[in-house]
């Protein structure tokens, strides 16, 4: 099965008219078909409790149309692009500008983010988005080790998020820890878990490898739903204490950091800390990747995604790989999960959903897999379109589908086409995504 | 003794529903290797058709209860199937020469897509209905405890070995089954030889949809109920049943769903109700560590 | 064994299923020398080298690696990583495995993991930037650096091994392989579609590996050219049997070997490529 060459668009336009058209009425067609039930009629509890329902033929009539019409500039737009792996968003002379200018993009997105409590300080929203764009910019680059790096296909990694979560405010409603000591040991307890995860996976590959990941993370889930005793069950851990500034607490009165520093006490200042608090988190978590990347281990992760089999042959202990790279992953998601808890104060298996998992594998791939700077753009992307959705909540996960389906047809590599290589000695040269291997697990 | 034989008959009919669904996933990754993530949300699907369909009868003013079962069964399979094709020709036949992990993130996409989909259309809140079938049959009784056969239970069963005696027929005789081995052996010769690969896939995937769709209908006939949530859970474990009786084995996969049915409401009747999805998602994770191959499939050696 | 004996195959047998692929083969590499592996296709010459490099569990039989300060390796116990790292057995596959999305210098620096990951501290070091662990980073591209040279792809280093041609691929993932400073070289086939130019080079390479690394080397390889050249001692496999075994000229002119592989019919051919 080749791919079709691109049809000249001039030779066959007439004929393509008539190809457009009868593929939109059977597209329209089969829409009607598979909407007829599911959009024409629609269920409703009635008073006594028994199930009736009333009729939508108009929404649809419109849903048939736009499928209809969407079918056409579909077909118009693969005639006048060529097949849609080949499509080029921008002409050459741009994309070598944006090459350039895409070695500015991260300092300056650096700047920025330093800035932000600072420019935004009245704004209270823009703050908490902000602090929610980094915790997946970091739980992004946290996965980017396991699965951008290594290539281990992992589904479950809202699991250490819960891990970590769960650690840090058992640890603190228990035994009254801070923050900062209870930090260290929720990324230690989830890479425990990581570890634990590996073991068992060692010999899965790809689909198997995902799945498993996937039941592991959902078995967390609901061990953590149904043991009401260490987790309060559904209705989670509440009144988990607050960062302190190193010790000092963010109160209103004398003992407060406002009252240490002589300035009046704002509840905004909480916010910025917390702020500054997942950036520097992030921040660790991008510097300890980088470094990884250029020692032994993260070449050895790399080398694993790109071929199991020659780093066997080549002595590399495939198990430790591929523990150490979990460990890692689970780590960094364990820092977050923590942060996570104090940030809330409050958690719930809600919160923990494989949902959680396969967004944070939407940013990894949407970012281009290993790429550092790829993933922050792709969690800003993704973080801020849900934001869009703030009042169409039923909307937001139904889009967030379709759109990873179209992420897969157009760009099953993500934004990012390149790889950086770790060590060069004379040119730094980006390798083309076409090259990397995406790894089997 | 008595329970516990209760117990076999309700995880019997239970494995009955779970080895349809995992039907659909062992043919699907024979012939094109990839776990299809939204299955599950097909059999929600057909769930939520045959749901729709049913109302529809009866507010007409249908009453004979055969009759009503037929035209939902034609109805909802017909119209999953289509869901079925759909899916894999707008989510996976684009993504067959990609690379290994954008067909599955598709089909993880194409999952929230249909789930949503049913949640937006159709409400978030669970959909009952009043039992269509009822009565049944007392086995034997002892000690108090009567061991019963439900009619329901009856339909579930009998419908299961029709549908899977005339699909083995399908797979093992007409010429559609020949393809759809030949495509699971070598999908490059088979296009050599003059099958229409493209069409042979789309059937696989409609035939798993089918399938799918009646044991929706058996669901809803059973339970009394459908929710836009139910495929993902029943999803795993009809997953696990396919790979518990072997990948790429379609009286595997019966098999497979038998055990899990059974394993299920043995764990929930003599353990704890809480852990019984617990229970099952660790079985997949044995079976894939320790019996990749399953009970009735082929052990693969790596090529170096 | 004795002292000059590098590899000792005794009485090996793999078998698959119902199919006996090896069926007790026993043959010796001798230390600092070439020995080829030859026969014709199913033969079972690259099930032999994965039971050697531990790809492939034998069914029976043994598979002793001598290094030359005494004692020895039972590579049928050892898992495949092991031989590499503490057998100190290296190979190269029949279909190139390169890292394809990695440089040719960042392939080269992937071979010598285990060294750097003592030297790093197992990362700890390297992570907190310690000069030891910097020095030997620079001693790890140096090395590679001079691979690159010896096989002509210093001015290719930094490109992506994947865009490398053919030719190249074959020589570097041989670079590669003698990164991880083996004692044995295993070759799978690596005169597979080179012209006769590459191969002459190819001969010149492994000589070269021989005489100066001394490196022993097992060869599985179809083109008599590079075989009869360089070899120092031939096995030939037919069916999974041992059916020859010595010194290059007594192959070439064994009757049993002629019937099931060589052929007699392009006399001429055998005799111009052979030399000395």
């Amino acid at each position: 099965m080749t791919a079709p060459a691109p049809t000249p668009p001039s030779a066959t336009r007439s004929a393509g008219l008539a190809f457009i058209l009868k593929k939109a009425v059977i597209s329209a067609c089969v829409a009607l078909i598979l909407f007829s039930l599911m959009i024409g009629i629609r269920t409703l509890p009635s008073e006594n409790g028994q199930l009736t329902y009333t009729t939508r033929f108009g929404e649809l009539a419109a849903m048939v149309a736009i499928v209809f019409g969407g079918s056409i500039v579909v077909e118009l737009l693969r005639l006048w692009w060529g097949p849609v792996d080949r499509v080029k968003l921008a002409p050459p002379p741009v994309q070598a500008a944006l090459d350039i200018g895409g070695r500015l993009i991260a300092p300056a997105l650096l700047i920025f983010a330093l800035l932000v409590p600072v420019i935004f300080y009245q704004q209270r929203y823009i703050l908490d988005l902000g602090i929610l764009v980094l915790t997946y910019v970091m739980l992004g680059w946290g996965l980017n080790v396991v699965v951008g790096l290594a290539g281990l296909l992992d589904l479950g990694y809202v699991a250490f998020y819960a891990v970590g979560a769960y650690s840090y405010a058992l640890l603190a409603t228990t035994f009254g820890l801070g923050f900062w000591e209870c930090l260290p040991l929720a990324g230690l307890l989830a890479a425990c878990w990581g570890v634990m995860l590996g073991f068992p996976v060692l010999r899965l590959r790809g689909d198997y490898l995902a799945i498993v990941t996937l039941a592991f993370g959902e078995i967390i889930r609901l061990v953590i739903i149904n043991w009401q005793n260490l987790t309060g069950g559904p209705n989670g851990i509440s009144g988990i204490p607050r960062p302190t500034f190193f010790g000092i607490p963010l109160v209103p009165g004398p003992n407060g950091l406002a009252a240490k520093f002589g300035i009046p006490f704002s509840p905004t200042h909480r916010i910025v800390f917390l702020f500054y608090l997942i950036l520097a988190l992030a921040l660790l978590t991008n510097w300890v990747t980088i470094r990884l990347r250029r020692l032994p281990i993260g070449r050895a992760w790399e080398a694993l995604r790109e071929d199991e089999v020659a780093c066997r042959a080549l002595g590399i202990d495939t198990t430790t790989t591929k523990l150490t790279a979990f460990a890692t992953g689970a780590l960094f998601g364990g820092f977050a999960g923590a942060f996570f808890a104090t940030r809330q104060g409050f958690i719930s298996p809600e919160s923990f959903t494989f949902q959680e998992s396969a967004l944070v594998l939407a940013i990894v791939v949407l970012g281009g897999m290993g790429s550092q700077l790829g993933v922050a753009l792709a969690a800003l992307a993704m973080i801020g379109g849900f934001e869009l959705f703030r009042g169409f909540d039923q909307y937001r996960m139904l889009v967030f589908g379709i759109v990873m389906v179209l992420l897969m047809i157009w760009r099953p590599r993500g934004l990012v086409g390149h790889r950086a290589p770790t060590v060069f000695l004379e040119h730094n040269r980006a390798i083309s995504s076409d090259l990397v291997k995406e790894g089997h697990g | 003794m008595d329970y516990f034989a209760q117990q076999m008959i309700n995880g019997l009919v239970l494995g009955s529903i779970y080895g349809l669904i995992a039907i659909g996933y062992t043919m699907v990754y024979g012939i094109v290797g990839m776990i299809n993530f939204a299955h599950g949300d097909i059999f929600m699907i057909g769930g939520f058709i045959a749901l729709i369909t049913f109302l529809i009868l009866v507010s007409m003013g249908l009453t004979a209860v055969p009759l009503i079962l037929l035209v939902v069964l034609v109805v909802s399979m017909a119209i999953t199937a289509i869901y079925g094709w759909a899916v894999e020709r707008i989510a996976y036949r684009p993504l067959r020469h990609s690379f290994r992990l954008a067909p599955m993130l598709s089909a993880i996409g194409m999952s929230f897509v249909l789930s949503n989909f049913s949640q937006v259309t159709q409400g978030a809140q669970v959909k009952p209905i009043p039992p269509l079938i009822t009565g049944g049959h007392t086995l034997y009784e002892q000690g108090g405890f009567v061991v019963r056969l439900s009619n329901v239970q009856i339909v579930v069963v009998m419908t299961t070995v029709v549908l899977l005696a005339i699909f083995t027929w399908l797979v093992a005789r007409t010429r559609l089954g020949r393809d759809m081995r030949a495509c699971e052996q070598d999908q490059t010769m088979a296009a050599l030889l003059g099958v229409n690969v493209d069409r042979t896939i789309s059937m696989t995937f409609v035939i798993g949809a089918a399938l799918a769709a009646v044991a929706g209908i058996m669901y809803l006939l059973y339970y009394g109920l459908v929710d836009f949530y139910m495929g993902f859970v029943a999803g795993i474990k009809a997953f696990t049943a396919a790979v518990l009786g072997g990948i790429g084995s379609l009286p595997g996969a019966m098999l497979g769903g038998l055990a899990i049915g059974l394993i299920e409401t043995l764990w929930s009747a003599y353990f704890s109700v809480e852990y019984k999805d617990v229970a099952a998602f660790s079985i997949l994770i044995v079976v894939l560590i320790f019996m990749p191959t399953g009970l009735l499939g082929r052990p693969e050696v790596e090529k170096v | 064994m004795s002292p000059d004996t590098i590899l000792s195959v005794d009485h090996l047998s793999m078998r698959f299923g119902g199919i006996v692929a090896v069926n007790d083969l026993s043959f010796t590499a001798q230390h600092k020398k070439i020995t080829a592996l030859i026969g014709p296709n199913g033969a079972g010459k690259t099930t032999v080298f994965n039971c050697i490099t531990g790809f492939y569990k034998p069914s029976g039989g043994s598979i002793r690696l001598a290094p030359p300060d005494g004692g020895y390796f039972r590579l049928e116990r050892l898992n495949d990583f092991r031989i590499s790292k503490l057998a100190k057995v290296a190979r190269t596959f029949q279909n190139i495995r390169l890292f394809p999305g990695m440089t040719a210098l960042e392939n080269l620096m992937v071979a010598q993991h285990n060294a750097l990951m003592r030297a790093s501290g197992f990362t700890l070091l390297g992570l907190l930037g310690f000069p030891t662990w910097r020095a030997a980073e620079r001693d790890a591209i140096e090395r590679a650096r001079s691979w690159l040279d010896r096989i002509g792809l210093l001015d290719r280093a930094d490109d992506a091994a994947g865009n490398l041609p053919y030719g190249d691929q074959r020589r570097l993932e041989i670079a590669r392989a003698m990164c991880t400073e083996p004692m044995l070289l295993c070759l799978d086939e690596p005169a597979a579609g080179l012209n006769a130019r590459e191969s002459a080079a190819l001969n010149e390479m492994l000589l070269s590996i021989r005489n100066d690394h001394g490196t022993s080397i097992l060869l599985i390889e179809h083109d008599m050219s590079v075989v009869m050249e360089i070899s120092d001692h031939i096995v030939v496999l037919d069916y999974g049997v041992k059916i020859a075994d010595g010194a290059p000229r007594a192959i070439r002119d064994d009757a049993k070997v002629i019937a099931a592989y060589l052929g007699t019919g392009d006399g001429e051919e055998i005799a111009a490529e052979g030399v000395t």
